[in-house]
């Protein structure tokens, strides 16, 4: 009996197989990206500028010690309260007359902020503050600002900021997007992000 | 009819060889587009604080990194515990962090400059005395944009 033979492994689309591998992992990959907390730094100002004069009442101050504990307005908190307490604070809109805020949804205390515009948040470390507890801080606060964002876009757009923020940031989005930036400037104008930090003390 | 059977073509015919450049090649494009070479070699602890507010870091080219936080253990014997910060691949004074701006916006182009970024990637043990000096000097420097490298959780695994 012939002995029987192998038959030849055909070998021609084995490129084909190649490419689609190669296309597919290109498809794929995604190069791991970094992420965090973006903020601008103010620039260095001339010491004879005078600092313009801010009522008591819309400044928020948060004052973190060397133990990293809290003091919000003169009261010791937790972080987890940190964000609650801002958004009352922001949009607590107390103004009358010019200063009056017409979207806030706030419980217009009158020894609180006139209007979301006005408000500022102070941040005052300790040179000995750990790095994780300003981040807390700092993501809560953050935070606090893109919730009433979210929630002024929710009642004007019925969309969520941060998903408009990503829609605009997003180059494959079909829609208009000067009509998003419009949208996207008129929301961050009613709740502008102040948030000052003074040098660390100590 | 001959006695001699022709054999039926050979005995085990050789598998081609000739698509394995391709497999090679298309190893090496693959590799050569998915790695990214880390330009530093971390000598500092670099354990990143969580936080939920992020913005994503896209175009790496703009990015400059500044780390910061205590020396790697092989590092201790040397230069000890206190939180230091790494620029490139040395360890560097807070007075060194202006030059290091001049000189990453020398290989920049001109135009690409008002985008630069500074990232942050400070460990979670440093003290904000040092955060805070980079910062100054980084406003001295009017690199202004900056970005505090975190992990993506929530705040309460801080």
């Amino acid at each position: 009996m012939a002995k029987r033979t192998a038959p030849e492994v055909n070998a021609g689309s084995m490129a084909d197989i190649a490419f689609l591998l190669l296309i597919f992992f290109l498809v794929t990959t995604t190069i791991e990206t970094d992420k965090g907390i973006s903020r601008k730094l103010p620039p260095i100002q001339d010491e004879n500028v005078e600092p313009p004069i801010i009522k008591q009442k819309n400044i928020f101050t948060v004052i973190v010690n060397r133990d990293n504990q809290l003091l919000v307005e003169d009261q010791p908190m937790k972080i987890k309260d940190l964000r609650a307490a801002a958004v009352k604070f922001l949009d607590n809109g107390a103004g009358v007359g010019e200063d009056a805020c017409s979207y806030c949804q706030g419980a217009k205390d009158p020894s609180s902020s006139d209007n979301p515009t006005k408000a500022i948040i102070s941040l005052v470390n300790d040179r000995k503050t750990e790095y994780r507890t300003y981040i807390s801080v700092q993501n809560e606060l953050v935070a606090a600002y893109n919730e009433l964002r979210n929630q002024a876009a929710q009642r004007l757009y019925g969309k969520d900021y941060i998903q408009m923020e990503n829609n605009y940031n997003d180059p494959n989005f079909r829609g208009n997007k000067e009509t998003l930036k419009e949208r996207l400037d008129k929301v961050k104008d009613m709740y502008p992000q102040k948030l000052s930090e003074a040098e660390p003390k100590g | 009819m001959s006695k001699f059977k022709k054999k039926k073509s050979g005995e085990l015919p050789a598998i081609s060889t000739a698509s394995l450049p391709d497999i090679v090649f298309m190893l090496l494009f693959f590799f050569m587009v998915a790695t990214t070479m880390r330009e530093t070699t971390l000598m500092v602890q670099n354990n990143l604080p969580y936080a939920d507010q992020v913005e994503k870091l896209d175009k790496k080219d703009l990015v400059m990194y500044i780390y910061a936080g205590k020396p790697s253990q092989r590092y201790q014997s040397k230069y000890g515990t206190e939180a230091r910060i790494q620029l490139n691949d040395k360890f560097a004074t807070v007075r060194d962090v202006q030059k290091f701006i001049y000189a990453e916006r020398e290989t920049k182009r001109e135009e690409l400059i008002p985008y630069l970024t500074t990232a942050l990637k400070v460990d979670v043990e440093t003290n904000m005395g040092l955060v805070s000096d980079i910062k100054q000097e980084l406003r001295k420097a009017e690199a202004l944009k900056i970005n505090y490298t975190t992990k993506t959780g929530d705040v309460s695994k801080n």
